[in-house]
């Protein structure tokens, strides 16, 4: 059987089972090795990503359900040339040590900003508690995100400056 | 309905021409105390205080959530608009830090404040009504020793009438069965504390009773079942919609813990029950396990229901005609299966839906909400954890599942008004992400 998905702005016909985690056909079929595989439980967050504005574990969310749903996943915020903002605060606060949870975070925190540009502090804290981080990174992270939203909050400036 | 409306009608009118001439039924004012953290109480009275505040879970109304402790401001929303719960903690200004033992107790027994003010019964002393002196002291000494808090609540919002508190003398008057408890001598001393514990400070009523149209308990039907917050609160009486029959062993792990094997997770309001019931001595929730487990009376002969159901149709639901698989099927090999139909029992794994008390209480509100959120980690609470599926899910594939797991795993009727549930579930989700 085939599913039509659309993942990071790119229409994705694959020949899968309906009843297949995102995360699998993510990683197997469509190469994007951003999202990781962690517990498989929906418990960890290594494998989130978002999903019309909201962050879910692909590892338990069956492609059955995603038909017209736009996926973002991590290799959606920006590439190696230009790094998106969220990867750009990442790599200035030094927030990965193995960095196996990094992709699901960087996803938890984009929904974040997508809903609250202006998050606080103690909302970043709340919003990522579903994500583990067993390097214990996580006050980093947190510098990370917060940073992230001065970065866009910055861009936004330069767009209504010019 | 019509007959609520009525009622609600006839209460207002009544109200109004009651409200002129109740004025003299509200008590008289208790003169201020000093501060009364200038003294000091037994260690040991606060430590009983501490396990009666638990029972009584007076933090769940009294604390915003992230906020301080007992310092109050949580929104209630009832039939009649919005109440907020008060300060109680032991500041002069705002708090309750010049009532004396007196008016604490005279509160909890009569609802009403030191003023001599009629107090909501969003404060139950319907059940608070059967505290002893001993525990309204050792309560008193608990709130005293409490960090003051400086925080003045918001203002009710309640329609008219309702917002007139002479008008509570006369829900008093109909309703308000003052203490102290009474004991049942045909019953064992276990059975009477729990009894005391469970319809007093515990109010399991107050959510697990049915209310009327004036907000009241509806005595005649105690602990047959009821709501709070969005959740259905289960009957606890010979109508317990648990698939194994409850004993005394599982309800006292259950109410520790917060969950059960048999029979599920406890979620909603009853999550913040249990998870103050924790510390309360084991003899306490012994008795309050022996007492509830009574009102269920005799199940049905112990043995777990068949976890694949066996209810009928549900083979026709696992395949349809040409060899596809029905939508609500798919979903749940998809979504649920890996958990729930694993072999790693709770806490580790998911329950097995046959056992689950929401798939087959009367209602599917709590089986929404629980696909819809899943259980959530909490901060430093050893429970079960499940993802939600409010991201994923459209209400068209929230209804096939609920349709294919009822089906399935259920011995009750199909459920009815799917969408209503589930439209209120998604309401009050974006509500909240809102406040």
């Amino acid at each position: 059987m085939t599913v039509t998905l659309n993942v990071n702005g790119r229409t994705r016909t694959v020949a899968a089972d309906p009843r297949t985690p995102l995360l699998y056909v993510l990683r197997n079929d469509l190469r994007l090795n951003g999202a990781k595989f962690g517990c498989g439980l929906g418990q960890c967050g290594a494998c989130t990503v978002v999903i019309d504005g909201e962050a879910v574990f692909s590892c338990v969310t069956p492609i059955l359900l995603l038909e017209g749903r736009q996926i973002t996943t991590v290799e959606g915020l920006g590439t190696l040339e230009r790094p998106g903002a969220l990867q750009r605060a990442f790599i200035e606060k030094q927030a990965a040590q193995c960095g196996y949870c990094i992709p699901g975070m960087m996803m938890r925190a984009h929904a974040l900003l997508l809903k609250r540009p202006n998050a606080t502090r103690d909302e970043i804290r709340k919003a990522l508690e579903p994500n583990l981080c067993r390097c214990c990174t996580h006050m980093r992270i947190l510098d990370a995100v917060a940073r992230a939203g001065e970065l866009m909050r910055e861009a936004r400036g330069e767009d209504q400056g010019t | 309905m019509n007959g609520n409306r009525r009622a609600v009608n006839v209460a207002r009118v009544a109200l109004v021409v009651g409200a002129g001439c109740v004025v003299s039924a509200c008590r008289s004012d208790i003169r201020p105390i000093e501060p009364a953290a200038t003294r000091t109480f037994p260690e040991s009275l606060v430590r009983r205080g501490a396990v009666l505040a638990a029972i009584g879970d007076c933090q769940q109304c009294h604390t915003v959530p992230g906020g301080s402790a007992f310092a109050g401001g949580l929104p209630l929303q009832t039939p009649f608009g919005t109440i907020y719960s008060t300060n109680i903690t032991p500041d002069v200004e705002t708090g309750i830090g010049d009532w004396s033992q007196q008016a604490l107790i005279r509160a909890m027994r009569e609802g009403v404040d030191q003023e001599g003010e009629h107090l909501y019964p969003a404060f139950p002393y319907d059940h608070f009504t059967l505290i002893t002196d001993e525990d309204g002291e050792a309560l008193y000494a608990y709130l005293m020793t409490r960090e003051p808090v400086h925080a003045v609540a918001p203002r009710n919002d309640l329609r008219f009438p309702f917002n007139i508190r002479q008008g509570l003398a006369i829900w008093k008057r109909l309703y308000l069965r003052k203490g102290p408890y009474q004991p049942d001598t045909s019953q064992s001393d276990e059975w009477n504390r729990g009894a005391y514990l469970a319809q007093g400070l515990g109010h399991c009523g107050a959510c697990h009773t049915p209310r009327n149209a004036l907000g009241a308990e509806e005595r005649q039907h105690e602990f047959a079942g009821g709501e709070a917050e969005g959740w259905t609160a289960y009957a606890l009486d010979r109508t317990s919609p648990a698939p194994v029959s409850w004993n005394v062993e599982s309800m006292l792990a259950y109410l520790r813990r917060g969950w059960h094997a048999e029979h599920g997770v406890a979620s909603g309001p009853m999550q913040s029950v249990t998870s103050d019931l924790a510390s309360v001595p084991e003899s306490d929730l012994h008795a309050i396990a022996t007492y509830v487990v009574s009102r269920m009376g005799e199940g049905p002969p112990e043995g777990k229901p068949s976890s694949n159901g066996g209810a009928g149709g549900a083979s026709q639901m696992r395949q349809g005609a040409n060899g596809e698989q029905p939508l609500g099927a798919a979903v749940y090999d998809g979504a649920c299966a890996s958990c729930h139909d694993g072999t790693r029992p709770l806490p580790f794994g998911g329950i097995e839906l046959g056992l689950s008390t929401a798939v087959n209480a009367p209602d599917p509100r709590n089986l929404i909400n629980l696909v819809l959120h899943g259980l959530p980690a909490e901060e430093a609470e050893a429970r079960p954890i499940m993802p939600g599926f409010a991201g994923t899910m459209s209400d068209g594939q929230l209804t096939a599942l609920l349709q294919y797991v009822r089906e399935r795993f259920a011995t009750g009727p199909a459920w009815r008004d799917l969408d209503k549930y589930i439209k209120e579930a998604r309401d009050q989700a974006r509500e909240k992400e809102v406040s």
